[in-house]
């Protein structure tokens, strides 16, 4: 494994730079998984499976999380900037571009089936990742409750959600310290 | 009056960043309400395009924020939207990240992963309530996004990319088949 500090803040940055420039139709943890810990060896599975697990707890999205942790853990703060940076700066300018671009073909009549396509397809992937997030979560009735609870309060009641969220998460939290560690994934 | 959006956006998107439970999906139906019906940011069809067009380009699915953040207030916008939304979460990550691994093993450790991770589940699934119920998504939306959920599920090495092509020819198809507005 690389020594703390070992690793070149630019190495650190271009690395995530093209995880970030070519990760089409998401799966960036793939990604990252392979070049940080398969091909440059630059942490343990051990490690990377850890700070995975924290990526998802914490709010934020589970990559740039990740690629935090991953910078963090090499190189210290600045370390960290460089990883989160790198990850967003190529698909910052091409989100924006593919806009521009879908902007210029929207009046022809197919492409706006096709966005409602891409859209829908996108919505599946996305069915998909919840359907076994609730096959996890939802096994105990108290993690059941908090879906179907959590889901109504934002999702239908359309209540503000980060105070939804302060009120449902210490409950949620509560009620699963009663389950033994057993239960745990 | 553009600086009052740029507040806006920020005032909008960084409790959402601190509130994003599980991954950004769990924010997309207040991302939705807020821009859609409390801001007018965007229309619920735009909406529905800005999703598309950011789960077709590379990057993070949660940029559908520089988009909206972009229609707002033009490239200032897209830039301050994308710092609300990853900057917060970000400083938060790196606070625990320095801590982390001093409390593994603790009861209560395992029992913030247990009870969190319902709560990003319930907000998953009011995302996709959301996009589907603006973008009056009629039976072929269901079926291509249950289609798209099965295959993924049966055959994990299928790219992701490809599903999205393949959602988009199928609207197409039926579209100048059938004729049928779907």
């Amino acid at each position: 494994m690389a020594e703390q500090g070992a690793v070149r803040l630019l190495d650190i940055f271009l690395v995530f730079l093209r995880i970030g420039a070519f990760s089409f139709g998401g799966g960036l943890t793939g990604w990252v998984y392979r070049d940080v810990v398969q091909q440059r060896q630059w942490m343990s599975e051990q490690d990377f499976l850890s700070g995975m697990a924290v990526s998802q707890i914490l709010p934020g999205a589970n990559v740039t999380n990740l690629s935090i942790y991953i910078g963090q853990k090499l190189r210290g703060t600045i370390g960290a900037f460089a990883a989160l940076v790198g990850l967003l700066l190529v698909p910052f300018f091409m989100v924006i571009g593919f806009f521009l671009i879908y902007q210029d073909i929207s009046h022809i009549g197919w492409v706006a089936m096709a966005t409602d396509g891409v859209a829908a397809a996108a919505v599946g992937l996305l069915m998909l990742t919840t359907w076994r997030a609730g096959a996890q979560s939802g096994r105990n009735l108290a993690g059941a409750i908090t879906v179907i609870a959590t889901f109504v309060t934002v999702g239908l009641l359309q209540l503000p959600l980060l105070p939804s969220v302060l009120c449902i998460a210490p409950l949620s939290i509560a009620a699963s310290r009663k389950h033994g560690p057993k239960d745990a994934k | 009056m553009r600086s009052d959006v740029l507040v806006k956006l920020i005032v909008v998107f960084v409790p959402f960043s601190l509130a994003a439970i599980g991954g950004t999906p769990s924010i997309f139906a207040s991302i939705h309400h807020e821009a859609v019906e409390v801001q007018g940011w965007v229309t619920a069809r735009e909406f529905v395009e800005l999703f598309a067009v950011s789960r077709g380009a590379p990057g993070p699915g949660s940029m559908l924020v520089t988009l909206i953040g972009w229609k707002a207030a033009g490239f200032i916008g897209a830039l301050v939207a994308t710092f609300a939304l990853y900057l917060p979460s970000s400083l938060l990550m790196l606070v625990i990240a320095k801590i982390w691994g001093r409390f593994s093993g603790r009861p209560w450790h395992s029992a913030v992963q247990r009870g969190l991770a319902p709560v990003g589940t319930g907000l998953m699934a009011a995302g996709i309530f959301a996009i589907f119920k603006t973008a009056g998504a009629g039976p072929l939306s269901w079926i291509v996004a249950i289609g798209s959920a099965v295959l993924l599920g049966l055959l994990p090495k299928v790219h992701p990319l490809l599903l999205l092509v393949a959602g988009a020819m199928i609207f197409i198809a039926c579209d100048t088949l059938i004729g049928a507005r779907v």
